[in-house]
């Protein structure tokens, strides 16, 4: 973990209120994707959890929702505003855990931000990914261009089906009958419905939580898993497949 | 030169400056950003017997100025605690440790401490019997005189080193909890633990805790944290370790004129992890524009 002032370079909406950031500083803290920063806001005590998207050495995007009053702030600061992260927070993916054959990077909203950073480090690696990016519909959809601009195979779902295939991430990926290797972020529900899937050989889950701390010390994120009490700031986010108890 | 050392029940610290329990774990996470050894002492987080896997998520909410949290007393128990935690412990920090000690019985809070007896580093203990997040887990010691009397009786008899009592700011009068206390024989008090509080979800229309209430930190509690140690201050003559939204260096020194020896820090820790450095490293700075020699004098100073 590292703290260190970074300074927004820009900021776009992406679909009603999800936003891409840019912000510039130095990176060094970060080591994998689907870690996150801890970013204080001036006025308000917690530090608010955003996932990385992608990171260069001098430069973090991160795509933020707006959840309530401190992100809809944060995404409305000028550019050259000044803001005191911790970055390099919690284990991410793990790249080496994923099977060279490839697997699918599913993502549901604003999940899809840590999946991206996770999808570009395995294209680096010619590793083939499927990505199932799920929307409530095609207005909200952000960040599929981006993904198919990797090489990656993408499959949109969308609740109305307004884009893509109407349903879940769940039911592109239950269409699929070959054992699978999954990456998945998003909602509790998804998570759990795609935990649950038969054919999955293995998978990273990433989860969320309301954090005080979003280090370790408070055990304000601690759920049980099957190895016992785990910290989503600090086990976590990304979680084995096999360790999670729900 | 300013002199920062203080004095707890005989125990010399080098400065005020003490993380509070819950708020620091067992010092491993701080203990990778900097060199504890600068800290006066360091509270560790609530131990208990057994094991606690605490309260269903979500245990925090942010609010005007502080937090809430329902933890729920989670720790890996007492005897992890020594096994694993206590030589990781000396490793990191050579000062002295406050134990944090927390029971569901009286006779668990005895216990719990008497394991310690042999442990180098424990220099005192902190009995929590305020948590209010857990029904069996001391807030009934708290805010019952009768009882906090007991558990304090009990401990002062099973141990030889210090026994400190961490006093509930939920109760009617605490200069009263703090009497009882001191007649039963601790030998200093710590207050305050959190203020009981909560906050509902616009939209679900449900309490944001899954435990519903929680317990309120941050400087929003720092003016009620010192009011309560002014008023315990008067009630009794055992030391006081004043605890409750202090941030800054400045806070610090307001605590201890309102009558603490020494300060804990808290929900400070978790928005900035460097906050208890900071604060040691800018006392002396505050202590000279003040014209304090040394620091231990500030105890009590506004009372006059």
């Amino acid at each position: 973990m590292r703290q260190t002032t970074f300074t927004i370079q820009g900021t776009r909406a992406l679909a009603p209120e999800v936003w891409e950031m840019t912000l510039e500083g130095d990176t060094s803290g970060i080591t994998s994707p689907g870690q996150f920063v801890n970013i204080a806001l001036p006025g308000r005590f917690l530090r608010r959890p955003v996932s990385v998207c992608t990171w260069t050495a001098d430069a973090l995007t991160l795509l933020v929702r707006e959840l309530g009053e401190g992100t809809r702030e944060l995404v409305r600061f000028p550019v050259g505003t000044a803001l005191d992260l911790l970055t390099g927070l919690g284990n991410g993916f793990s790249v080496s855990a994923i099977p060279d054959r490839g697997g699918i990077l599913a993502g549901g909203g604003i999940g899809i931000a840590p999946l991206y950073g996770l999808a570009r480090k395995l294209r680096r690696r010619g590793t083939p990914v499927t990505a199932a990016l799920g929307f409530r519909t095609g207005a909200e959809a952000f960040y599929v261009e981006e993904f198919a601009a990797l090489g990656c195979e993408v499959l949109v779902s969308t609740e109305d089906g307004s884009l893509g295939s109407k349903g879940f991430v769940t039911d592109l990926l239950s269409s699929r009958q070959e054992d699978t290797y999954v990456c998945c972020c998003g909602p509790l529900p998804m998570l759990k419905a795609v935990h649950a899937l038969p054919h999955l050989t293995g998978g990273q889950f990433s989860l969320e939580a309301r954090m005080g701390c979003g280090f370790g010390a408070c055990m304000g994120c601690s759920l049980s898993t099957w190895e016992g009490p785990k910290r989503v700031c600090r086990e976590g986010p990304v979680f084995a497949w096999e360790e999670l108890l729900w | 030169m300013v002199d920062l050392g203080v004095v707890l029940a005989g125990v010399t610290l080098k400065n005020p400056v003490i993380p509070a329990s819950g708020t620091f774990g067992y010092g491993r996470e701080f203990g990778e950003l900097y060199d504890l050894n600068c800290l006066g002492a360091f509270s560790w987080k609530g131990t208990t017997a057994q094991p606690r896997t605490g309260n269903p998520l979500p245990r925090i909410a942010e609010t005007p100025c502080g937090m809430l949290n329902a933890i729920g007393l989670q720790n890996p128990g007492i005897d992890a605690v020594i096994a694993r935690e206590l030589p990781h412990i000396r490793r990191i920090f050579q000062g002295p440790v406050i134990a944090n000690i927390g029971g569901a019985t009286v006779e668990e809070y005895g216990e719990n401490c008497r394991k310690l007896e042999d442990a180098e580093a424990v220099a005192l203990y902190e009995l929590n019997i305020s948590c209010p997040n857990v029904h069996a887990g001391g807030r009934n010691f708290g805010s019952d005189p009768k009882s906090a009397a007991e558990v304090t009786a009990a401990v002062k008899k099973a141990v030889g080193k210090p026994v400190f009592v961490k006093l509930s700011p939920n109760v009617g009068d605490i200069g009263e909890i703090a009497r009882v206390c001191e007649d039963a024989g601790a030998d200093g008090l710590c207050l305050i633990n959190t203020l009981l509080g909560m906050r509902i979800d616009l939209q679900t229309r449900r309490p944001v805790l899954a435990n519903r209430t929680g317990g309120l930190s941050g400087p929003a509690v720092f003016p009620v944290a010192l009011r309560m140690v002014w008023e315990v201050y008067e009630a009794v003559k055992i030391p006081i370790i004043g605890c409750g939204g202090v941030t800054t260096a400045e806070d610090a020194v307001e605590m201890m004129l309102a009558g603490a020896a020494a300060v804990e820090v808290g929900a400070a820790n978790l928005r900035d992890p460097y906050a208890c450095k900071t604060i040691v490293e800018t006392l002396p700075a505050v202590c000279e524009r003040l014209g304090v020699k040394r620091i231990r004098d500030l105890t009590g100073g506004a009372h006059r």
